[in-house]
This record gives C-alpha cells, structure tokens and sequence, in this order.
C-alpha cells in the first residue's frame, strides 16, 4: 500500500522536510510514520538490530535511540514563539533530570508536526554509545570463529558509531554455544543480542510460534519451545534476519567467509514460485542462496528447500563433453561446431510432421522461443514434463517447474503439460515420429522407454546430466543451470523475471540458448539474434502477452505478463 | 641554478688515474685473497653462503610459517583475513565446511582444513602477520627457499607448521573455557 498523500512539516538535522503522515507497517497497513522511516525518507539511516520493515516493532535493541525534540506549547495551548517569530523547539530531556538529553526509539516513535530529529547530534552519538557498550558486556567477541563477521551489525555499528575501550572489567557471562536449535539451525546463545527478530518472524509470518526466550537478566537466551525442533520449512530466513552471527545456517557453517563470495541476481529455479534470490558464489562454485527483496513475488524471505537445493550444480554426473555418434559408431567426444553440423543434416532429412520436441519447463523462456521456431520449422509436436507436488500457503508453489508458464506461452507445452508425451510415445512406436529432440528431460522416466528411443533416426540432446537418453542419443550437447546462464523464468502469477550468470559451465558445456542460437540459424537458414536481449526483445514482439516489454524493461524485479484480455484489446488498431 | 662545468685538467682528461684508483679497491682484496687467504665473507659472516648460511638480523621479514600454541595445538581457526589481506594472493585456505575436524585447540571451533602458501608467489610483506588475530602466523627467518617443481613450492598445513615451530601467546579460547567453567549457570557441554 502507498504512503497516505497527507504530510507532515518536520526537521531532520536541521533540513525541512515533508513526510507522510501514514506509511505501510510491515503488514501493509498504513500506521502513523514512525521517526526511523522519516529518517530512511530524508536519506538518514538510523542504526537498528530489532527494527525490520516486514517485521512488527518490538523496540527493544534500543540501537536506534535518537534525540529529538517537539514546539514548545504553553499554558494557553498556544505554540512557544522565539523571537524572530519561529516556534520554539523544546528538545527532549529526562522529566527528573532536566540537563540530561531523553532520547525515543526511533523505530516506534511517531512523528507529530513540527518535530525536529538530531539523528547525527552529540546526544544521539553518545546514546549510540552506550547502547552498544551495553550490547557487548556479554558478548564474546569470537570474529575469528563466527561464519556472520563481514555481514554482521555488531561488527558495522561498532565501527561506526562504538567506542573502541569497554569499562565493563568483570568477567563475560558465557552461554550455551553451538546449539543444535533444528536440523537446520545452529544457535549461539552468548552472540545473541536479544532483538526477537527470529522470534517475531517464525511467529508472525511463519505461524510456527517455536521461539522464545528463557531465564533471566544476563542469562536471557533464545531456545525453541522444550522437547520440540526449530524445523519449519522457513527456518533458514531467521539466519539472514539475525543482525549478529547467533543463528547460523549449519549448511553453510564454517564453509567460506562472505567477504570472498560474488553475488548474482537470480531467480530460485526449485518451482514455480520463482522467488527473487541472490547466489553467493565463488570460482565456479555455489555456497548459498539467500532471498533478494521482491514485493511482487517473495518479500524478502524463501524456503530451506529451495535454499538447499544447489548441489545439483555441481554433480560429479555432470555432462562436460559434447558428443556425436557417426554412423552407428558409438558416441564420441567432438567439437560443438560439427556436432550442429551432424544434427542439422540428420534432421534436414526427417520428413516434416515426422520429429517431436520434448523440452523441459526448467529452461529459460528465451531458449523455449527458439525451440519453438525449431519446432515450427519442422512442425513438430511439442511438449514439457509436468511436475505436479506439494504447496503451502507462504511461498512453497506445487508446480515444481520453474517455467511452465514460460512453455505454455511459447506454446512448447500442451494446454494440459505433459499430455502430449503419451502421443508421442504412440508416434515413434507406429513409426510416424522419426527424430525427437530432448531438452533437458530423461524421457526414458516419462513414458518415452529406451526401447522406443532405439526405433528413432536420430535422437538429439541437450542435457545437463548423463542419463539413458543421453546414451541412446546420437547427438548430445550439454547443457548449463541457471547460474551459469542469462535468461528468463515466467513464474506462476505470469511475472517474467531476469536471472544472471554466477561463473561458466563446466567443460564444453555452453547455455542452451547458445546451441539454439547456431542451431535454428543453420537449421531454419533465417537469422537469430546473437544475444539473449536480443532474443528476448524479439520473442517479447512475438508475443502479446510480452507486448511492451524488453530485457532492459524488466529490471531487477521483473513485470507482469499483460492479461489475454488486455493483450487483445492492445492488439486492435 | 646552473652548475658551472669546470673544465677539466690533463690527468682528469687521460682518465688513467681515475681507472687506477678505481681499482685500488679491487686490488686490495686480490691481495688479501691471495697472500691472507681472507676473504669479504668469511670476515663478515664466517664463511661463504650455502656452507655457511647467513644469520638475518631480528625483524627480518623471511617466509611466513603457521606455528603451534604451547600445547602443540594448531593456533590458526581458518578466519581467511590472511588470504583476503594477501596482495600476491599467495595464501589460500580451505575452510573445515559443517563436517570438519574439530579445532585442535580446545573451544576454538574451528580450524583450517587445509593452508595453502605459495612461497613463488609470496612477497614477504608481512601483512598476514600483522592481520592474523590469533597470533598464528608469522615472517620467521628463512630467507632460501628451494625447491625441483612449482608444486613443491606450495607449502601445505603440515609443513607450514613443522617449520612454524611454537609460539607461547594469548590462550584465549583456553580463557573462554575456563570462565565458563566457573560459571555454574552454564556449564558449557563436556568436550
């Protein structure tokens, strides 16, 4: 929801500002504007570990403290003037005390008209200060050993706003360490600073209210409810929440430090929800994934499962080399270059109607268009395998492709995906099909045998991983995974988002799009854009439901494909 | 300003007198070589290099070495400053990962899996030393390092810290231990 149009006049380090009076808490609802937000709106960042904008206010890191102060009123309810006939601020100061500065949180204070905000004066600085003075009484400064040093809040506002002397001279108070909180989750009670961010978000937005806090004063800890696991589906965002290195992903424990890790903007291929995330990557190989914000698609969160599932990448059964069987040899290691040419003379000898095309709805859309000039080229039957599973109601979509719609607007899929393949099992079987193409599919699992595949012509592949069609095709061209490629996924709401490359295929393993790009222009003889914006632009002025969009337009978080009804009504002159 | 060229006199302009005296340096020691049987290396470090190695003078900034605690233990827990701050990207560490070893040093957590120097690409600048928050490596005093291939010029863990020796510092983690011990409220799990 947008900020309400009503402002309100007030200062921010001297600087006269208008801010909306209502602004979206982190439901979506609009709430007075709190002093933190007002701040973030005038470009003023306040230090916080509590305060998250999709979480609810707790206010009790007390890190955003800031000083401010409020027109003075008198008795007759009538504004304070100063001399030169401005009002007069009256700056917070404790009741009892009145020398001393009385800051307010920040994140649950709102703003009232004619308030002013020092959030760089002296006061401020020093309430910094002390709050995290207090922050690190108990804390163990273990930065060698902690897997959030370089991505940690203690680290960063220590620097920019700490002291670098404590006086606290007593001994630390030492807390449980390496706890097994879930089979996920490692927890490490003495870095803890308390905030309630991972209480709050399994609570409130996960409905699986497992966390809290026990025993008292210095010993407060966070520990999950007794005699139960912190093992929800979503466990892994607490990790990205905690501000310090308290929760920590035992994936990713000890394996790399973040400050080496290169992050790519990508897109979960797990299924079809195609939640927004960011690779975190080094020479050629992932470490983690971690949720990139996406109002439109995931917020700011995304699941273990898709989370985990980057190994595959990875797989010792990768494809690396790029084969061709020539008459009836078995296959052999050749060059990309006359591997296409060998395809493209098989199939130029497959009569039309007689070859089907079995993508798969893991590819990028950019690479089902051109499949899909292929196919009209041989008017070939097309389609995808379906992989139906199990959703949730948070993010978790039950289509487990992540383009199916990409395959159904490229018109690859049948309208009921995978219906098709039955079809043309019967076709190679009665000896109508001659040639099949497979992208990134086993078929042997889907209803196409390796008896059937043995009756084909010619049978091309383009994979990432051996497997019995693989071995039984004359062609094989191997194939990239989405971080190691450029291109698009249409997810289940019809959003068409961008993913980018981490690091190169293994061995001569290139982007599909790129077999495609020197494959349709030998095959069809009419030319094919030479890069995947290319690609794209031209599929998008294919496409009604892509009317208006280019690579370019579709920026970080992607568009919305345009409804039929609305492309139709575009269409008419 | 101007410098104002002299000229030159007759003996400056034959030049023999200056090759002469050149050589005065040189003769000196071809007769000390000679007739004494004395030599430059011999006076200064006892002998010549390889028979007699050089003694570096304290500071000396030589191959950098991973040592032990004074309990034999691997100091190093793998926190990668070393490798970030390295200029020549000599140094290069894997990281235990979930599955590792524990650390030798008990309560540490963590400690490399393997660490990686290699001693061609390696400039001696001494930053891994004045980076390394645990005190665990250090510039040590060689200064001839040898080797028949590339691959034996990178030095591995364990002969990092067989050549490291010992270095009695912090007992930090130790520290941590033995104040968590006292505590009764904690106590932390028996390792």
């Amino acid at each position: 929801m947008a900020p309400s149009a009503e402002t309100i006049r007030i200062k921010i380090d001297g600087r006269e500002l208008d801010v909306p009076k209502l602004m979206p808490d982190w439901q979506g609802k609009l709430q007075p504007t709190t002093m933190l937000q007002a701040c973030r709106l005038a470009g003023v960042e306040v230090p916080h570990y509590c305060y998250h904008p999709r979480l609810p206010v707790a206010g009790n890191c007390r890190m955003c403290l800031v000083e401010f102060g409020t027109p003075m009123v008198g008795p007759d309810r009538k504004p304070v003037l100063a001399e030169d006939g401005s009002p007069k601020i009256a700056r917070s100061v404790l009741p009892y005390e009145p020398g001393t500065p009385r800051g307010a949180i920040a994140c649950a204070t709102p703003i009232s008209p004619g308030m002013e905000i020092y959030p760089n004066s002296a006061a401020t600085r020093q309430m910094r200060e002390a709050v995290l003075e207090s922050l690190l009484i108990n804390h163990p400064l273990d930065c060698p050993v902690c897997d959030q040093a370089g991505e940690c809040k203690l680290q960063e506002y220590s620097v920019e706003h700490g002291q670098a002397a404590s006086t606290f001279v007593e001994t630390k108070v030492h807390k449980p360490k390496a706890v097994d909180l879930g089979p996920r989750i490692m927890l490490d009670d003495e870095r803890c600073v308390l905030c309630t961010r991972c209480i709050r978000f399994t609570r409130d937005l996960v409905g699986d209210d497992r966390l809290g806090i026990v025993n008292r004063g210095s010993y407060n800890s966070i520990a999950a409810y007794p005699g139960s696991r912190f093992e929800n589906n979503y466990t892994l965002n607490t990790v990205d929440l905690c501000p310090v290195g308290a929760l920590t992903s035992k994936d990713f424990r000890f394996q790399m430090r973040v400050w080496f890790l290169k992050e790519t903007k990508s897109v979960c291929p797990s299924c079809a929800t195609g939640c927004n995330i960011t690779i975190w990557s080094r020479e050629g190989r992932i470490h983690r994934y971690t949720p990139r914000d996406n109002d439109a698609v995931n917020a700011s969160w995304m699941c273990d499962q898709g989370r985990l599932n980057f190994r595959w990448v990875a797989r010792a059964d990768r494809l690396t080399e790029v084969r061709v069987a020539r008459d009836g040899a078995p296959l052999q290691r050749t060059t990309g270059p006359s591997a296409l040419q060998e395809a493209v003379a098989r199939l130029g000898r497959v009569p039309k109607g007689a070859l089907a095309l079995v993508a798969s709805a893991r590819l990028a859309t950019e690479e089902l268009w051109l499949l899909r000039r292929l196919a009209a080229h041989f008017e070939a039957v097309t389609d995808v395998v379906d992989r139906p599973g199990t959703g949730d109601a948070l993010l978790v979509s039950a289509d487990k492709n992540p383009n199916l719609n990409g395959a159904r607007l490229t018109g690859i899929a049948a309208d009921a995906p995978g219906s098709r393949l039955a079809a043309i099992a019967q076709g190679i079987s009665a000896g109508r099909i001659r040639a099949l193409i497979v992208f990134g599919e086993d078929v042997t699992r889907h209803g196409i045998g390796a008896e059937l595949l043995a009756k084909l012509d010619t049978l091309v592949v383009c994979d990432l991983f051996e497997s019995e069609t693989a071995r039984r095709a004359q062609v094989v061209l191997p194939g990239a995974a989405p971080a190691e490629k450029r291109g698009t996924f249409v997810n289940t709401k019809g959003r068409v988002q961008r993913f980018w490359k981490a690091f190169d295929a293994p061995g001569d393993a290139r982007p599909e799009l790129e077999w495609l790009q020197d494959w349709v222009a030998a095959q069809t003889g009419a030319p094919v854009p030479a890069t995947v914006e290319g690609v794209f632009d031209e599929m998008a002025r294919g496409l009604p439901a892509m009317a208006g969009m280019s690579w370019a337009k579709l920026g970080d978080l992607g568009l919305p494909l345009i409804p039929p009804a609305a492309a139709a009504e575009g269409s008419k002159p | 300003m101007i410098v104002e060229r002299k000229p030159l006199n007759l003996a400056e302009r034959l030049y023999i007198p200056a090759v002469a005296n050149g050589f005065k340096v040189t003769w000196r020691h071809f007769k000390r070589t000679l007739f004494e049987g004395r030599t430059a290396a011999g006076d200064t470090a006892g002998g010549f290099h390889p028979e007699v190695p050089w003694r570096v003078g304290e500071g000396y900034r030589g191959a950098p070495y991973l040592v032990r605690d004074q309990d034999g233990a691997t100091k190093c827990v793998s926190c990668q400053l070393c490798e970030f701050v390295c200029p020549p990207k000599a140094i290069r560490i894997t990281p235990p990962g979930p599955d590792g070893a524990p650390a030798d040093r008990r309560n540490a957590e963590k400690m490399p899996r393997e660490f990686e120097i290699n001693m061609l690409r390696c400039i001696f600048c001494g930053y891994c030393q004045e980076v390394c928050p645990e005190e665990a490596i250090f510039l040590q005093r060689d200064y001839s390092l040898s080797g028949t291939s590339r691959a034996e010029m990178i030095y591995d863990k364990e002969k990092l810290l067989a050549l490291g020796g010992a270095h009695a510092g912090l007992r930090k983690w130790k520290q941590k231990e033995d104040e968590a011990r006292a505590q009764e409220a904690f106590p932390p799990a028996a390792s």
